[in-house]
């Protein structure tokens, strides 16, 4: 099993670079926001190790919003952030990047500060790298290389399917198959279609891990007899935090929300960005990196097998906190359009956005930290949307596969490789195709 | 006044209780404004039907609602119609971004409509008239006085004609409406309610009112204190020191749709070899319901709130048809209403419903693909156009052509979230509910994906095994046009009439 890493390299914008830094940026796209896998600064489309990638320009445009708390304004400079998910690991794969995308990458970060063209550019990429706090991989050790193989798998047994059926009867379920899987071995032996099988999981990667596994429930056992204790204190005190944080209503700007969706659903999966302030205090932001931190555990632990509790149309998605803990950046990429992703968080799990984001300043006011909050669904779809940041160049290695897709391509193949155990099963199989 | 646990019904445009089915002849009139103070001194007398029962029931009907460059024109504020929804102030045509949501794309573009395709030209009113047979031409005359004529220009009369209760395809129509719980007898608890309701929040359909989530939506509120006129106003309930122009108030979203009748039934004679039960059973399965109405579903042995047991073509769910065994998942009912419930079937108690949030529990793969219905629902009051055509005569060659279709109408409280949301997330996708490369296959384009996948078949899953599978499936429904209005209710008219006499309005406008 290959294991997927992210990477993210953020840097401030040169003052007066944006407007060029953009028209640079759009320069990358064949429609909209959309990357040109080809495009000659980054080839994205030449990086076989790539799911998906995006440049966005973090802007903060709530940074007033905490005033509100009688604080002055949040001083945020305007920063790019180049991020994407790839299979294997991530300093191999900025080293690719590097050695591939070089020039292309350099011009980019030149208007960034601190980098100038005599930067050694891996060097400093590592350097502006930051970790996210949570990470979420829609299904854990699937390669790109998988999902084309695996959607070729699919699309030439669908081509085939039929004739045999005209051929054998549709009842024939037996034969069927047995063609079906003919027709695999012929075209595997014609070398038109693969499927390789998965690597060896990499042993430190495994070892990892497992300490991760069991460490942080570790550390909250041993932490567990001071929480209790301390338990009625901070449900009192996040009561009292819930009750008397400023109630921020602010519809988003209509020419904000135009530019969004200018570059929405022009595929089946889009992109999505965030970025807001964390709530002053530090009970807020203890309160957010315990939620950060069971996020990423059970988004690596648990779910890892195509669904975040009962949402299935995020492929990737990261939380990352920046500016010395001072904002939260959310990024990710999901199937359908910015409405159906906002009715799912709204409708199935608005208890697990209540727990990182109502950390935000801004976010509707929850009650025992996990009730109402994006429950309030028009106040909710107002927030979500002013804090929305657009992606100006956004790769997805595989346009028009959605992640159930992914997960029943991956079934068929699973049936080619292994026997289904009953006639049911084997119907069952026949069905996905 | 009559009310019913509070409900004022004569507050309420009467198209939003009842679909005037006894009023078969129709006139949809596009109007735009000449003179704004004429037009007031009309719509201050105009005879617009309530939705207060009388006895014995009218004859005719008058309904009237207007798109946001209408009511800016009438003299509403700027600064009130800020309170509408974003979409409803662009328009369906105003943003390409939308279009391309909606699937409005290619032949079905908005520069290819015959009316309400350029966003600077929107028309102003669209105005509904509804009589007895025989009856609309006395109607219209009474309707259309001096002032009238001199108010308003006509920009267009939207075909319509009565053929029964079918549309143009020949399927029975209306079946499937929500009952709109007026009376909220029916909890919006998150928490309280799992599986597939017919009963619909007034506020998912009225402006002013708790909707599906117990909240209400965005709307123009008005503080009297700046504004006299506003006096007339209903007051808004959550605050009720400011007054509400949306009360009672319903959006309402129009589509010209041309149905290519000869087109779909050549096509269905087809693929089913000439043999008349094929191409019914193959009709059927891409409708969901038999041409008599008869649902392809199995019918729901446990109670539907708001469907009386003896409906039995509206007595059912997909529950037991997970695989769309009998109904196919791409059935056009089952896209425009898969009456799903918050939870999947089979999801109750407290623990299986912990289980379940936490995303265990599963029982199949492709639970929760879709969303839970209630928040998505349309109350349909759409009318057809065009001469009737029997499918035994579209089938042959020599069928006569002709513009034929729907003048497609819903109304709701929100449009992103119940119209666009069923067009894009449930008809037009080619994703809906895990399905492959098929989009609705009575209302989609065939336009393929990025990556070049086709989305032109039809597949009939099978409890054989292998899918039945029509390919190439021509697209059989065109948008010719199409608006978003706002339909106020009374006193919101009211007030929109007599705006003027405040003398406040020209300085806003």
């Amino acid at each position: 099993m290959t294991p997927q890493s992210t990477f993210l390299i953020l840097a401030p914008i040169r003052a007066g670079q944006l407007a060029e830094l953009r028209a640079l940026l759009a320069s990358m796209n064949k429609a909209p926001g959309q990357a040109d896998p080809a495009n000659s600064l980054v080839p994205f489309g030449r990086f076989e190790r790539l799911h998906v990638a995006r440049f966005v320009i973090l802007e903060l445009h709530t940074a007033d919003d905490i005033s509100k708390y009688g604080l002055p304004p949040h001083e945020w400079a305007p920063s790019l952030a180049f991020l994407g998910d790839c299979d294997g690991d991530g300093e191999s794969f900025l080293a690719e990047l590097a050695a591939y995308a070089g020039p292309g990458l350099k011009k980019i970060f030149s208007c960034c500060e601190g980098f100038t063209g005599e930067n050694d550019l891996r060097a400093w990429m590592e350097a502006h790298s930051i970790r996210p706090q949570a990470n979420y991989v829609n299904w854990l050790g699937r390669t790109v290389r998988q999902v084309r193989e695996e959607a070729a798998l699919h699309q030439s047994l669908a081509a085939c399917l039929p004739k045999i059926v005209a051929e054998v009867g549709r009842d024939n379920y037996r034969a069927i198959r047995q063609k079906l899987l003919t027709h695999v071995e012929i075209a595997k032996a014609e070398q038109r279609l693969t499927l390789t099988p998965p690597e060896p999981t990499p042993l430190g990667w495994l070892i990892n891990n497992w300490l991760h596994k069991l460490g942080v429930p570790l550390f909250f056992l041993l932490l567990s007899p001071l929480l209790l204790v301390a338990a009625p204190l901070l449900a009192w005190r996040l009561r009292m935090l819930e009750r008397s944080d400023p109630d921020i209503v602010i519809r988003p700007d209509r020419e904000h929300i135009r530019r969004l969706s200018v570059l929405e659903d022009h595929d089946v999966t889009n992109q999505f960005n965030v970025l807001g302030d964390v709530k002053p205090g530090l009970f807020r932001l203890l309160l957010l990196r315990t939620g950060l931190l069971l996020l990423d555990y059970s988004a690596r632990h648990i779910y890892k097998r195509g669904y975040l509790t009962r949402v299935k149309t995020i492929h990737f998605a990261r939380w990352v906190l920046v500016d010395n803990n001072r904002s939260l950046f959310f990024a990710s990429n999901y199937d359908g359009s910015l409405e159906s992703y906002m009715d799912d968080f709204i409708n199935k799990v608005a208890w697990g956005l209540n727990l990182v984001f109502s950390n935000g300043v801004g976010y509707p006011a929850t009650r025992w930290l996990l009730k109402k909050g994006a429950e309030r669904e028009q106040h909710f779809k107002y927030v979500l949307r002013r804090h929305q940041l657009p992606s100006e160049v956004w790769y997805k290695a595989y346009p028009g596969l959605t992640a159930f897709d992914l997960w029943r391509n991956s079934l068929i193949r699973q049936g080619v490789e292994v026997r289904p155990a009953d006639e049911a099963a084997v119907r069952a199989w026949l069905s996905l195709i | 006044m009559e009310k019913s646990n509070g409900f004022d019904y004569d507050d309420l445009q009467g198209l939003l209780r009842f679909g005037f089915g006894k009023l078969t002849e129709s006139c949809f009139m596009l109007l735009d404004i000449s003179d704004a103070a004429v037009a007031r001194q009309w719509l201050a007398a105009a005879p617009v039907t309530s939705a207060a029962t009388a006895s014995p029931p009218p004859v005719t009907a008058l309904q009237l609602a207007f798109s946001a460059p209408g009511l800016r024109t009438l003299g509403l504020r700027e600064a009130v119609l800020a309170g509408f929804s974003d979409e409803f102030l662009t328009g369906m045509a105003g943003d390409e971004s939308r279009s391309r949501r909606l699937g409005d794309i290619l032949g079905n573009a908005p520069p290819h409509w015959q009316w309400g395709g350029e966003p600077e030209r929107v028309p102003a009113v669209l105005l509904l008239l509804y009589a007895r047979p025989g009856g609309m031409a006395a109607w219209r005359q009474r309707v259309e006085d001096n002032l009238f004529a001199a108010a308003f220009r006509v920009r267009a009369i939207l075909p319509t004609h009565n053929i029964g209760p079918i549309e143009p395809f020949g399927f029975a129509d209306g079946i499937s409406q929500p009952v709109i719980d007026w009376e909220r007898r029916q909890s919006t608890d998150l928490h309280e309610r799992d599986r597939y309701s017919n009963l619909l929040a007034a506020g998912e359909v009225v402006l002013g009112y708790p909707n599906e989530y117990g909240l209400y939506t965005t709307r123009p509120l008005i503080d009297p204190r700046e504004d006299g006129p506003a006096q007339v106003l209903p007051e808004a309930e959550e605050t009720p020191s400011l007054k509400d122009f949306g009360r009672n108030g319903s959006y309402l979203v129009i589509r010209q749709l041309q149905q290519d009748v000869p087109g779909f039934w050549q096509f269905l004679d087809r693929e089913a070899g000439s043999v008349p039960e094929k191409r019914e059973e193959l009709a059927a399965k891409m409708v969901g319901r038999q041409r008599d109405g008869a649902p392809l579903a199995p019918r729901e042995a446990g109670d539907i709130p708001g469907i009386p047991p003896e409906a039995a073509f509206n007595h059912f769910t997909y529950e037991r048809d997970g695989q769309g065994h009998h109904c196919p998942i791409s059935a056009h009912i089952r896209r425009a209403n898969p009456r799903s419930g918050d939870f999947p079937p089979g999801v109750t108690g407290f623990f299986p419903r912990l289980l379940k949030i936490l995303g265990f529990g599963r029982q199949r793969p492709d639970e929760d693909l879709v969303a839970s219905a209630r928040f998505h629902r349309l109350l349909r009051r759409g009318r057809s156009y065009g001469p009737l055509l029997a499918p035994e005569d579209a089938v042959k060659p020599e069928a006569p052509a002709a513009e034929r279709g729907l003048q497609f109408i819903v109304l709701g409280s929100s449009i992103s979230r119940q119209f666009e949301f069923v067009q894009n997330a449930w008809v037009m996708s080619s994703k809906f509910g895990g399905v492959q490369q098929e989009r609705d296959p009575l209302l989609g384009t065939r336009e393929p994906l990025a990556n070049g996948e086709a989305t032109d078949s039809f597949r009939r899953p099978d409890p054989g095994g292998p899918v039945r599978q029509t390919r190439q499936l021509p697209q059989f429904v065109t948008v010719r046009g199409g608006g978003y209005f706002f339909m106020p209710g009374l006193r919101a008219l009211r007030y929109l009439a007599t705006s003027s006499a405040a003398g406040s309005t020209k300085d806003h406008a």
